[in-house]
């Protein structure tokens, strides 16, 4: 049975901190911060926003391009590294903004990065056993950082949803794989009452980002008879904006096959949702008939990929409802100072 | 003295993220067994030179972990000078040699860093300054070289640009070196638009912290010639001392114990400067390459910085200085650090260097220094004729 995308929808919340306006606040080298990290601004959420309702915008458009109503919806995963409560799930709040009926089944899902690959590989797999007939996967984050941390100019805030079924006349885009590889490297961890992520130096790229990047792309191309040239458009992970380009170079892809993937550079690492934003701004701007690879990484470690497939009826979608684009565009710069505030105030922690 | 020089052997240097500290060591050990063509069982002491596994891998009492490698019961003593530990295992291979107390004795070195922070790694090597006063205040070693760097320049005039090219040559040989942490040229610019580590010394003025571990095997010269390994020999060790503390220091531009060191090496090897075909010095930072030609006697003082830059130390001149790359390209592994050099000066007097080879090479030196030359050996090896 093929399976594939027949909504989706993207979420950026609207204020945007330059790395120019933090390493003022840190009296640090804007140029060699820059040069580094290949990041100039980042998306962060206002004080009245978290990761479950970053979700629902982004999955209210995705059933609207679906064009399904939300009580047929049959499953619900929702991954992030910022659910608000540790034991209650996200997955039923969005659900029920949503206006889901009772008749649905609700996980939440965790693994850093790759909350939301896990989230959609799970939705996949539901409806290709004949589970449930639609599925909906949300990859959604308001990240945070230590004040002064490097992650700090990075850590953003945005979701993506995907609305999955098995109807061959409804798909957007085929899913015509997916694999996973997974290892035990601790490269970047919280605990569970811990404020701030903390992370290992130099140990983030090699052993870690790099080894399961590249070990879960030739493994689906190995299982999908592709090469590099196959393919359109490839998403990567992207902490950062150096990143994704290193692992296309060393797989052999194009900047040309990375451009609509590659959106960290304007709006930050939103975690569980920033490949998935990739993929819809893939989608926005894709034609029929494309092929698309994406590579997700989650710390602690792991990569999900998938090959996917654009049909015809994506160009009528596209505009359905908000593109990924629109929300890079639409934007409020906040000084340091706020936006330590709306962490404060998020919190609880001041009136 | 003659002591042979039997087999060498040396992991490259980089971040092993896949190989402990023991993986490295045993690495090292074997492959200098195989290039000896010995069995385990005729070792007969073992020494191993290591900085940091104490606060970096929680792993002291290393020298029975060196013999635990080989599954053998003999003497195994860790050594430890700050950076020079590799030099002082040396020394201490061969005074048991020379004591009789042994024939054929491993002198190993292995230092794991890239399993903490870079932070932590600092931290650990400031244990190598004078604590109490000045590593406990915050003295970082960038720091003190720093301070060095400052008092160098303005009594010889020397710029910035003279340090950088010290850090270009030696890349340029790194590159050229396969086992080297860096093996890409770099230019002046590059250098002097790096990061500030500690003012005036950028990132690129200063070595890495790298993984990696050396292994030489030394015996009699009997010994050498009965297994038809009797090429290349150490003819000349010295070692000397000095304060812990910069401040305590009666010159910030010399260190003595260099000095010291240096003419003890050349008294027992019975040759002088002229005679020294290559040299692999302790570049901890591109001001200890300059400072380390000079207290070595190579150059008068205030003239290794002009030197340099008039390619008097390259590869292809009259004494080319870190043909490896030194420890800037070819990296430091701390307690292999020392080793290294050796295995490097016996790979060049065998002539097996292919591109960094340098020509008519039969008389090396090599010098190991910890912290701000407060523990400085020198060794001298020629080629046996």
């Amino acid at each position: 049975m093929t399976v594939g995308i027949v909504g989706y929808g993207a979420y950026i919340p609207k204020y945007r901190l330059k790395t120019e306006e933090i390493a003022r606040a840190w009296s640090q080298d804007y140029a060699k911060i820059t040069a580094s990290l290949a990041v100039h601004e980042k998306a962060v959420a206002g004080y009245d926003q978290d990761s479950v309702t970053l979700a629902v915008h982004a999955a209210e458009h995705a059933l609207v391009r679906a064009d399904i109503s939300p009580e047929i919806v049959g499953a619900l995963y929702v991954g992030s590294e910022s659910h608000p409560y540790a034991v209650k799930p996200s997955a039923t709040i969005i659900g029920t903004a949503l206006g889901c009926s009772r008749d649905y089944l609700a996980t939440d899902m965790a693994f850093a990065c790759k909350g939301g690959t896990a989230a959609l590989q799970a939705a996949y797999a539901l409806v290709a056993s004949d589970l449930v007939q639609y599925a909906l996967a949300i990859g959604t984050d308001v990240a945070q950082a230590a004040p002064g941390d490097i992650l700090e100019y990075t850590a953003a805030a945005g979701a993506a949803a995907f609305v999955v079924n098995s109807h061959t006349q409804e798909f957007l885009a085929t899913i015509d794989a997916t694999v996973s590889v997974s290892s035990d490297t601790p490269d970047f961890w919280r605990r569970s009452l811990q404020q701030y992520p903390e992370h290992v130096g130099r140990f983030t790229g090699e052993p870690s980002y790099f080894a399961h990047t590249c070990q879960a792309a030739e493994k689906i191309m190995a299982k999908t008879g592709s090469t590099p040239q196959d393919f359109d458009h490839v998403i990567f992970h992207q902490p950062n904006g150096k990143f994704p380009v290193q692992a296309g170079k060393k797989l052999g892809f194009s900047s040309k096959q990375l451009a609509y993937g590659l959106l960290s550079p304007d709006i930050g690492n939103s975690y569980s949702a920033t490949i998935l934003l990739g993929l819809t701004n893939v989608l926005d701007n894709a034609e029929p008939g494309q092929k698309i690879l994406l590579i997700s990484y989650g710390s602690g470690s792991g990569s999900d990929a998938f090959v996917m497939t654009t049909t015809d009826l994506l160009q009528e979608r596209q505009k359905s409802a908000p593109t990924t684009g629109e929300y890079i565009h639409d934007k409020k710069y906040i000084e340091y100072l706020q936006y330590r505030q709306i962490y404060q105030v998020r919190e609880g922690k001041k009136e | 003295m003659k002591i042979a020089v039997i087999g060498t052997a040396s992991t490259a240097y980089g971040e092993w993220w896949d190989k402990s500290l023991r993986q490295l060591l045993a690495e090292s050990q074997l492959t200098a067994l195989t290039d000896a063509g010995l069995a385990p069982q005729e070792i007969q002491a073992i020494f191993v030179a290591n900085m940091c596994a104490g606060q970096l891998s929680s792993q002291v009492n290393i020298g029975a972990l060196a013999t635990n490698i080989l599954g053998l019961h003999i003497p195994g003593t860790r050594i430890e000078g700050a950076c020079a530990s590799g030099g002082l295992a040396l020394r201490a291979g061969i005074a048991a040699i020379e004591s009789g107390r042994a024939d054929v004795v491993m002198v190993s070195g292995v230092e794991k860093m890239s399993d903490v922070s870079h932070a932590q790694g600092t931290q650990s090597l400031m244990s190598a300054t004078c604590y109490e006063t000045e590593g406990f205040v915050g003295a970082t070693f960038p720091a003190l070289f720093a301070l060095v760097t400052r008092a160098y320049m303005h009594r010889f005039g020397i710029t910035r640009e003279h340090l950088a090219m010290v850090s270009v040559k030696n890349h340029k040989n790194g590159a050229l070196n396969p086992r080297a942490h860096f093996r890409k040229e770099i230019t002046i610019q590059d250098v002097l638009q790096s990061s500030y580590v500690a003012d005036p010394l950028t990132l690129l003025d200063c070595s890495p912290m790298s993984d990696g571990a050396a292994t030489v095997i030394i015996s009699t010269p009997e010994f050498a010639k009965k297994i038809g390994k009797l090429n290349v020999s150490i003819i000349g060790s010295g070692q000397a001392s000095d304060t812990l503390a910069l401040s305590q220091r009666e010159t910030f531009t010399e260190f003595k114990a260099t000095q010291h060191a240096a003419q003890n090496a050349f008294m027992i090897a019975g040759v002088t400067h002229k005679d020294i075909d290559l040299v692999e010095v302790h570049d901890a930072f591109t001001m200890a390459e300059i400072i380390a030609l000079e207290d070595l006697g190579f150059f008068e003082h205030g003239q290794a910085g002009h030197a340099t830059v008039a390619g008097k130390t390259s590869l292809q001149s009259n004494l080319p200085v870190n043909a490896s790359g030194g420890l800037k390209a070819k990296g430091h592994p701390v307690g292999a650090t020392g080793i290294g050099q050796v295995v490097e000066l016996t790979e060049q007097l065998h002539g097996r260097c292919g591109a960094r080879q340098v020509h008519n090479a039969r008389i090396g030196l090599a010098h190991s220094m910890g912290g701000l030359g407060s523990t400085v050996t020198v060794h001298i090896l020629a080629q046996d004729v």
